[in-house]
């Protein structure tokens, strides 16, 4: 302590922060100009703001459609995946001795490896057969394929707590639920904010899931709209900025206001 | 306590049985189809192994292993690399300090499709434009428009986003390191690669492992990059396994076909992963 700051090392990362800062300078400012401007200089500053942009955006990708599919998806994987992925592996943890949990880690875990390539034709053939090539299977499928991951950090978390606090609650005639959710999942808070970036993370931001098993353009999300809005209007530049712009703020905004959680979440998911 | 058994059969097995049918299941199914000939609709006969013979036979298929595998290698050690470097850098007594790790840490959270399309305009129609300004000739042209340095493009796009996050893990390993064991090598006169080398390096070597095994795993799947940027093109020359299975697999009517070839990326992607973590691991043992 006490030492003076690194301007060196400073100001090489301010460098090297442009490379990060610039791409999405450039975005808010095309999304913002007219395709003239954009002509006569890259790099200036738009002289006016031009919000047409996001209006005829908004029209053409259907974009509140979308973002309402993508935060209903985003919601309820999150929140089916805390109260279930937990459970599970609390009763993995808990009875690890046993073969058939034992079995049960690891033939979740293992899935971890498996591509998803490998089940990708197979998946869609089966969700569409099934009626569920919609908002709700996709929720699903999430939910289901996330176990590989969380339950291997959940159980790895829960195993650090002791056994005690259970018998307490045990001693005082709770049941096993009454000691999961009492007891065992307020203590969890920690691992549930970091599975619960994660998931938001991958829920909101992925595109293959969603372009393989949805096939009604009304249940698109967000990567999904800028994927058919990209092969149709791919000529205005200012247009198809805006649309991604649109498209990434509210990640954005949420990451201004909570960088910190998502940050040391995202570290104790992987570091476990 | 038998209460307590049942409980846990509860809490588990729906779990199970769906994992099994959604996952497992059609994973199985893969494999199966993947010894017919059957092209996603109609009718279907076994041919054996036909299908894996033909994999192996397939200029595309092996182009598209070779191009994923040389991104995948490449992108992997600038990856980590790079985040090593920033994670040092963020590590050390910096100003502004949080707000750095904020920035640095962004395009993490960004849609790698819509990071993929921000770039393709920055490589189609202002780096063009630039170098035209500043006169330099080599870089007037769409780099992914030419076959031979596309793959460059599509790797400094995966590098832009995925050094956040292992710049992230390498932090997270850094802060564990304590103070004094610097200021004893200091004292002891090692200079700062001594202290890189039989310090810092040593004590982050299960950061480098997770960091090493995950970035190669993902860049083997790459997919979104390669849609957003270059399509696969041009002509086949940024085809990756993942663009591939899906193309040949929806688009192409080679479902069974495709499922060998899936079953062949996957038997790999396990012997990569499991070689790296040994080798990374021995390592970590001897240092």
């Amino acid at each position: 302590m006490g030492k003076k700051s690194n301007w060196f090392i400073t100001t090489l990362l301010i460098l090297g922060s442009l490379l990060i800062l610039f791409p999405l300078y450039l975005t808010v400012t095309i999304a913002l100009k007219t395709p003239q401007e954009l002509a006569d200089s890259f790099l200036a500053l738009p002289k006016e703001w031009r919000f047409e942009n996001f209006t005829e955006a908004i029209q053409l990708t259907n974009f509140f459609n979308a973002l309402g599919n993508s935060a209903f998806i985003t919601l309820f994987v999150v929140v089916l995946t805390l109260l279930t992925n937990s459970m599970v592996a609390y009763a993995i943890a808990r009875n690890m001795h046993k073969k058939f949990y034992k079995f049960l880690f690891y033939y979740f875990v293992s899935a971890m490896f498996v591509p998803f390539p490998i089940i990708m034709l197979p998946i869609v053939k089966q969700t569409s057969s099934w009626g569920i090539d919609n908002l709700v299977g996709l929720i699903m499928l999430y939910v289901v394929y996330g176990l590989a991951f969380n339950v291997f950090i959940y159980v790895g978390y829960i195993k650090s707590i002791p056994k005690e606090l259970e018998e307490a609650a045990i001693m005082d005639g709770a049941s096993t639920w009454g000691v999961f959710w009492k007891v065992i999942f307020p203590l969890l808070a920690p691992m549930n904010a970091t599975v619960g970036i994660l998931t938001t993370l991958w829920a909101w931001n992925d595109f293959m899931l969603p372009l393989v098993i949805l096939s009604d353009q009304e249940l698109a999300t967000l990567p999904l709209v800028q994927y058919i809005f990209q092969s149709q209007f791919s000529t205005d530049y200012n247009l198809a900025f805006a649309s991604y712009l649109m498209a990434l703020a509210p990640m954005i905004l949420v990451y201004i206001f909570a960088q910190k959680w998502i940050i040391s979440g995202v570290t104790k998911g992987a570091i476990k | 306590m038998h209460k307590r058994k049942n409980a846990f059969i509860i809490m588990t097995v729906p779990a199970l049985l769906l994992f099994f049918t959604f996952h497992t299941y059609p994973a199985l199914q893969g494999v199966y189809y993947s010894f017919t000939n059957w092209r996603g609709y109609g009718d279907f006969d076994f041919v054996g192994l036909k299908n894996y013979i033909n994999v192996f036979k397939d200029e595309r298929a092996l182009h598209a292993y070779l191009f994923t595998f040389k991104f995948a290698v490449v992108s992997t050690i600038l990856v980590n690399v790079i985040s090593l470097i920033v994670a040092m850098g963020l590590n050390a007594k910096i100003k502004f300090q949080k707000t750095l790790r904020a920035v640095y840490f962004m395009p993490n959270i960004l849609s790698i499709l819509i990071v993929g399309y921000i770039f393709n305009f920055i490589f189609a129609h202002f780096i063009p434009e630039i170098a035209e300004g500043l006169g330099i000739n080599a870089l007037t042209r769409n780099i992914l428009g030419d076959q031979d340095v596309a793959w460059i493009g599509v790797v400094i796009v995966a590098v832009w986003q995925a050094v956040a996050f292992n710049t992230i893990l390498y932090l997270a390993g850094l802060v564990t390191i304590p103070e004094d064991l610097y200021e004893a090598a200091s004292i002891d006169g090692a200079g700062p690669w001594r202290k890189f080398w039989s310090i810092t390096f040593p004590l982050i070597a299960t950061f480098f492992t997770i960091n090493m095994v995950l970035a190669m795993k993902n860049f083997l799947m790459v997919f979104d990059h390669i849609i957003a940027l270059t399509g696969g093109g041009p002509g086949q020359a940024t085809e990756s396994i993942s663009l591939l299975i899906y193309r040949g697999g929806f688009e192409g009517g080679e479902f069974a076909y495709q499922s060998a070839n899936a079953v062949v990326y996957f038997v790999i992607i396990v012997v990569i992963s499991v070689i790296q973590i040994k080798v990374l691991q021995r390592r970590e043992v001897e240092m």
